[in-house]
C-alpha cells in the first residue's frame, strides 16, 4: 500500500527544511529518497558497516539504525555539508590527493567519522585512528591512504604546511 | 575538403572497410620511454573523478531517481533444490499499488557470461537451483508495497535432493542440477600433460604428494547491487546498472529480451562501489528490471540487499587440491602432478574458466619442467561461484607456495632462494606454452627480503612469532575474449575540440581501481596537457567503442594501449596543422605544458587549442581511434585460451605473525609486499592497489568464508557484514609496499597489471608464517585459530602436526590431452592435432 508522509522541520548541514516522510522510515531513507541527499550511502542497513555514518549533534551516528523522526529538532550533517561553499573541506583534499577514496562508496561515512575525530582531537596519532575508525568498513583501500589522508588533514587544520611524505606517494 | 587532403592518421570509423585487414603493424607502447622524460606518466596525479567522489557527487546506480519511478523487489525461493509445481501470482497482482508481477515463462531464453554455460533463466523456469534463486519479480509504487507483494505469491515446490557438497555431487548422478555437463553433477573435466611426467618424477631426487583446501570467499563490496531501467516511447531500453561488464551485460538483454533489437538497448555501467570481480557477470535481477520496465512503461529501479548480496556471490570456489611434486636437490620442479576439485554452486557463471585457471599460472614464476594438470567442477545447490580479485589462480597458488615451503624445510634451503633460483626467465614459453615477457619476481624477492629482515630474524624470533614468504603471478588481462571473434577488446574515440578540449570516450568501467584516470593520464601525457583537464566518457554502449570489462586487470594494458593510439593519431593531425602554421617539420614539434612548439626554438609555438584551430582549418573536424587487441597466444591446445596474457605482473611477500601458544589465536603484525608492474602509470594508485590486495588478501587468509548449514536446505550460515568477518582497521597490520618497475614492452609505456596479484601471496605466506611461528601446519584457507590449535594439539601427541584434508571425490578422468614443451620440440598443439 502507498505509504502516508508526514510533513516535519529537520534541520540538516545548517538548513532547516520541511520534509513529508513516512514515520517508519530512517534517517537514511528520509536524506537519501526524500531529501535527495544522495551522498551518504548505504551498505548494509543493519548497522553493521559504517558507510552510512552522518553526524548528529556533532556526532557519528549510524543513520540506518535511527529514525528520521529521532532526528528532528537535532543538527544533522551529510559529506554535502562538508565543504564551505566551493572549498572541500581539508580532509575531502586529502583523501583525493592520496587516493583514500578508491571506489569512493565507504568515503562519506570515513570523512564524517573523522571529521567528528579531528573536532574533538587535533593531533590523534595512529592508533587513535585506527580505533575511531573501527566502525567503518573500506574494501578498497586497506586503510592505509584512509590513515595517512586523516594524519595530513589535521597537521593541515593545525595550520601546518604539510604534504604528503615521498614514501606515500611513490612507494619504497 | 576532399578524402585525398585527410591525413592517413585520422582513421574514422566510417572508413571503407576492406576484405581482408592486413596484418597490424608493431605497436608502439613507448614502453623504452625514460622516466624524466615523462611528465604524467609516473606521478602521484589525483584521479579525475576524485573531488566529486569525495564531495559525494559521484551517482552509483542506487542514486539514481527518474520522475515516476517504481521499485522492484524478487521472490527467492526458499528452497535448495525443487521442482515448481504451481505460482499463483493473482493475490500479489491484486495488492494496490502493485503495477506487474512476472515469473519465468515471460523470459524463457536462457543466459550466462560463457557461451558454453548459458545455463541461467532471469526468474526460475521449471525448477529452482538454490536457496535464493528468483521465481517472481515484483514492480510496485515503493519498497514495502514491493516486499508485501512478494509475500502474497504462492509457489509450490516438490523437493528434490539437495547437493550439497562435492563429495555428493561426485556421487549422485541424478536428480543432476544441470542437465549439461560431463556426467551427472560433474560440470567440467580438464586433463592435460606438458612433457612426460613419469620420466620428470623419475628424475626428482625428492618427491612428496600433499591436499590442500581453499574455503569459498565472497568479494562484498560496500556497495550492494543496483540497477534502473527505462522503456521509452521510441522503443529504447535504457538500463543504468552497478555492473563490471556493460557489454555483455547489453548482450545478455539483447539474447533474453529477444526481439528488442540490440540497438534498440543502451546500457549505462555506473561507477560502481566496488566489484572485485562480483559485478561481472550478467545478473537475472538487471534482465528481470529490464523486462518489468517495458511491461509496465515506467522507470524500475532494484537495489539488492546485503542478504541478497550474498546469494549473488559469484565469489572465489572452494577448491579441494591434491599436489605432487617431484624435484631436484637444489629445489628445481622437474615434475608437478596437479589435481583440483572446484565447488561450483548452482550455475555455470565463470566457472569452465575458473576451472582451467586453476592450472594455468602454477608454470609462470618457477621453472616446472613437466606438468600434468587435471580439474573437475562440479554443481552443486549453493549460490553460484565465479571470478574474485585473482579469478581461480589464489587457490592452486596457496597449495604451491606452501609446498615449496615444506620443500625447502625437507631439502634444508632458504625459501626465498629455493625460489630466486629457478625464476622463469624473461621472454621465455613455460610448460604449458604461457609466453612470459617481462619478468621482475627476482627483484620482488629481493626487497622483501631485505626489507623484512628475512635472512637474520626467519626462524630466531622466538616461539610463537615467525615469518613467511610467499610469490605469485598475475594476468594484465586475459588474451582472449569470453565469445569467440575477431575484433579488439578495447576502443577508445578522441574527439578534439576547438576550445582545446579532449574527449575521450571508452567503454571501461570504472570500478574503483581508477581506470577513468588511467585514460586521461595516457592522452595526456602523448599531447602534453593537463590530464585533470581532460572529459572521460565511459561505460555507456550508445556513446563508447565497447571495451569487454573491467576484468581480469585488463584495463590498463589494453584501454591503455588503445587510448595511446588514438592519441598517438591526433597528435599527428594536430602537429601537421602547427607545423604548417609554423613552417617547420611536424616530426620537430614538441607537445608539453599544454603548447606546441618547435624542439630547436621553444619560442617558436603556440597553445595546445591553437593548434587544433590550424588543423581544424586545414582538415575539418578531429576525431581519431584506437584499438587493441592481445598478441596471439602461443597456447594453441584446446584450452590454451586460459592463462595466455600480454603480461604477468609478479609479487612477493613477507608476513610476520605472533601465535598465542595455549590458543592458536593469532596476529599478523606487518606485511611487506613487492609487487613488479612494469611501470607504475600512478605510483600512488598503484600503491592503494597493491594496499588493497594485501588487505583482501589477509582477510581471505585469516577470516573470510562463505558457509552453509547442508542440515538446513544449503541456507547461509552468515548471510550479513556483522557475521561475514571481514577485517575492519584493527585487523590491518602495517603494509611496507615496494613497487618494482621493469618497463614490460607490451603495456602502455611499460605498464603491466596492478591489484589481482599481490593478494595471493598473502594466505600462502601466512600458512608459512604460522609454521615458522608454532611448527604446524595448516594447509586450509582460512587459517583459523582453531585449525591451529588442532595442529598444535596432534603435534604435541606426536601425530602429523598438520590441519588439511585428507580425501578427494572420485572422478572418471577423460584422457588426458599431451602437449609437448617448448623444451620437447612442441609448437603449441595437443599431440595428434591435425591428423584427424
Amino acid at each position: 500500500m502507498p505509504l502516508e508522509r508526514v510533513l516535519h522541520e529537520l534541520e540538516v548541514n545548517g538548513e532547516r527544511q520541511a520534509v513529508a516522510f513516512a514515520p517508519h522510515k530512517t534517517l537514511l531513507e528520509v536524506l537519501r529518497e526524500d531529501m535527495q541527499l544522495t551522498g551518504t550511502k548505504h551498505g548494509c542497513e543493519l548497522g553493521e558497516c559504517g558507510t552510512c555514518t552522518v553526524l548528529v549533534d556533532g556526532k557519528p551516528v549510524l543513520s540506518c539504525l535511527v529514525l528520521g523522526l529521532e532526528a528532528v529538532g537535532k543538527d544533522i550533517q551529510t559529506v554535502e555539508g562538508m565543504a564551505s561553499g566551493p572549498e572541500l573541506h581539508p580532509l575531502q583534499v586529502a583523501f583525493a590527493e592520496l587516493g583514500a577514496a578508491q571506489c569512493g562508496y565507504c568515503t562519506p561515512g570515513f570523512l564524517l567519522a573523522a571529521q567528528a575525530l579531528l573536532v574533538k582531537n587535533a593531533r590523534p596519532d595512529r592508533r587513535l585512528i585506527t580505533q575511531e575508525l573501527a566502525g567503518n568498513l573500506c574494501r578498497c583501500t586497506g586503510y592505509v591512504k584512509i590513515f595517512e589522508a586523516v594524519e595530513l588533514a589535521a597537521a593541515r587544520m593545525r595550520g601546518e604546511d604539510a604534504q604528503p611524505g615521498r614514501e606515500v606517494l611513490y612507494g619504497r | 575538403m576532399s578524402a585525398a587532403q585527410r591525413p592517413a592518421a585520422a582513421a574514422t570509423p566510417s572508413a571503407p572497410t576492406k576484405p581482408s585487414p592486413p596484418a597490424e603493424p608493431p605497436r608502439d607502447t613507448k614502453f623504452e620511454a625514460r622516466k624524466e622524460d615523462l611528465r604524467v606518466i609516473g606521478h602521484p596525479f589525483r584521479k579525475v573523478d576524485a573531488f566529486n567522489k569525495v564531495a559525494g557527487l559521484t551517482k552509483f546506480a542506487d542514486d539514481l531517481v527518474l520522475p515516476r519511478m517504481l521499485f522492484m523487489k524478487l521472490l527467492r525461493s526458499t528452497k535448495a533444490h525443487a521442482r515448481i509445481v504451481r505460482i499463483d501470482v493473482s493475490r500479489a497482482k491484486a495488492l494496490p499499488g502493485v503495477h506487474a508481477v512476472i515469473t519465468g515463462e515471460c523470459m524463457p531464453n536462457t543466459f550466462g557470461i560463457l557461451p558454453v554455460s548459458q545455463d541461467e533463466h532471469a526468474l526460475a523456469l521449471g525448477k529452482v537451483r538454490m536457496i535464493g534463486d528468483p521465481v517472481a519479480a515484483v514492480a510496485a509504487v515503493d519498497e514495502d508495497t514491493a516486499w508485501e507483494a512478494c509475500r502474497l505469491i504462492e509457489v509450490q515446490y516438490e523437493d528434490l535432493d539437495n547437493i550439497t557438497d562435492i563429495f555428493k555431487a561426485a556421487e549422485t548422478i541424478e536428480p543432476r542440477v544441470h542437465d549439461y555437463g560431463n556426467y551427472g553433477n560433474v560440470h567440467k573435466l580438464v586433463n592435460l600433460e606438458f612433457g612426460d611426467l613419469q620420466s620428470g618424477f623419475a628424475e626428482a631426487e625428492h618427491v612428496r604428494e600433499d591436499m590442500f583446501f581453499f574455503q569459498g570467499n565472497t568479494h562484498l563490496p560496500m556497495e550492494q547491487h543496483a540497477t534502473l531501467a527505462h522503456y521509452d516511447h521510441d522503443g529504447k531500453l535504457t538500463v543504468w546498472s552497478s555492473t563490471q561488464t556493460p557489454h555483455y551485460l547489453h548482450r545478455a538483454l539483447t539474447k533474453v529480451l529477444a526481439p528488442l533489437p540490440a540497438h534498440h538497448i543502451r546500457v549505462i555501467a555506473c561507477t560502481n562501489g566496488g566489484g572485485f570481480g562480483g559485478k561481472s557477470d550478467p545478473f537475472n535481477h538487471e534482465i528481470a528490471c529490464a523486462r518489468l520496465a517495458m511491461d509496465t512503461g515506467r522507470p524500475v529501479k532494484i537495489c539488492l540487499t546485503r542478504e541478497e548480496v550474498f546469494y549473488c556471490h559469484r565469489g572465489r570456489h572452494p577448491v579441494l587440491m591434491r599436489s605432487k611434486i617431484g624435484v631436484k636437490k637444489t629445489g628445481e620442479i622437474v615434475a608437478l602432478d596437479f589435481e583440483s576439485y572446484l565447488d561450483g554452486g548452482a550455475f555455470g557463471s565463470y566457472g569452465v574458466a575458473s576451472t582451467f585457471y586453476t592450472g594455468a599460472l602454477q608454470t609462470v614464476t618457477y621453472k616446472v619442467k613437466n606438468y600434468h594438470f587435471r580439474g573437475a567442477r562440479f554443481f552443486t545447490n549453493k549460490p553460484p561461484c565465479g571470478p574474485k580479485r585473482g579469478h581461480g589462480t589464489p587457490q592452486p597458488r596457496f597449495a604451491l607456495e606452501v609446498q615449496l615451503d615444506k620443500i625447502a624445510c625437507d631439502l634444508g634451503l632458504d625459501p626465498a632462494e629455493i625460489r630466486k633460483q629457478h625464476l622463469v626467465p624473461a621472454h621465455s614459453h613455460t610448460a604449458n606454452w604461457m609466453r612470459v615477457s617481462s619478468m621482475g619476481l627476482g627483484a620482488c624477492i629481493d626487497k622483501v627480503v631485505a626489507g623484512s629482515g628475512w635472512q637474520q630474524r626467519r626462524g630466531k624470533l622466538g616461539a610463537g612469532r615467525g615469518l613467511g614468504l610467499a610469490c605469485s603471478s598475475y594476468l594484465s588481462g586475459a588474451g582472449l575474449p569470453i565469445y569467440w571473434n575477431g575484433m579488439p577488446h578495447s576502443g577508445v574515440q578522441l574527439k578534439v575540440d576547438r576550445s582545446g578540449l579532449i574527449t575521450v570516450f571508452c567503454g571501461s568501467t570504472e570500478i574503483g581501481q581508477g581506470s577513468d584516470s588511467v585514460l586521461a593520464y595516457i592522452v595526456a601525457e602523448v599531447l602534453g596537457i593537463d590530464p585533470l583537464g581532460i572529459r572521460v566518457v565511459t561505460a555507456d554502449t550508445d556513446l563508447t567503442p565497447v571495451d569487454l570489462g573491467s576484468y581480469s586487470s585488463r584495463v590498463t594494458v589494453m584501454t591503455g594501449n588503445a587510448a595511446m593510439q588514438a592519441a598517438d593519431a591526433a597528435r599527428a593531425i594536430i602537429a601537421r596543422g602547427a607545423a604548417e602554421k609554423l613552417g617547420v617539420p611536424a616530426g620537430r614539434l614538441v607537445f608539453a605544458d599544454a603548447r606546441v612548439f618547435d624542439a630547436e626554438d621553444p619560442d617558436q609555438g603556440m597553445t595546445f587549442a591553437e593548434a587544433i584551430v590550424e588543423a581544424e582549418s586545414r582538415y575539418g573536424t578531429i576525431g581519431t581511434v584506437g584499438s587493441y587487441k592481445p598478441p596471439k597466444s602461443a597456447a594453441k591446445f584446446k584450452g590454451g585460451g586460459v592463462g595466455p596474457s600480454p603480461s604477468y605482473s609478479y609479487s612477493a611477500a613477507v608476513v610476520e605473525v605472533e601465535v598465542e601458544l595455549d590458543t592458536g589465536i593469532y596476529k599478523v603484525l606487518k606485511v611487506w609486499v613487492a609487487h613488479d608492474i612494469g611501470r607504475a602509470i600512478n605510483p600512488a594508485l598503484a600503491m592503494g592497489q597493491i594496499e588493497g590486495s594485501v588487505y583482501m588478501g589477509l582477510g581471505e587468509a585469516t577470516m573470510e568464508e562463505m558457509v552453509y548449514r547442508a542440515d538446513r536446505f544449503g541456507v547461509h550460515k552468515i548471510p550479513s557484514m556483522l557475521e561475514y568477518k571481514s577485517p575492519s582497521t584493527m585487523e590491518t597490520p602495517e603494509i611496507i609496499t615496494y613497487i618494482v618497475e621493469d618497463p614490460d614492452p607490451n603495456g602502455p609505456y611499460g605498464a603491466k597489471e596492478v591489484g589481482q596479484g599481490p593478494l595471493l601471496p598473502m594466505m600462502p605466506a601466512v600458512a608459512n608464517a604460522v609454521f615458522d611461528a608454532v611448527g604446524v601446519r595448516v594447509d586450509e584457507v582460512p587459517v583459523t585459530p582453531e585449525k591451529i590449535f588442532a595442529a598444535m594439539q596432534a603435534k604435541a601427541k606426536g601425530k602429523d602436526a598438520r590441519t588439511g584434508p585428507k580425501d578427494t571425490p572420485l572422478v572418471t578422468w577423460p584422457e588426458a590431452m599431451k602437449v609437448l614443451t617448448p623444451w620437447q620440440g612442441g609448437d603449441g598443439r595437443e599431440m595428434g592435432a591435425g591428423k584427424k
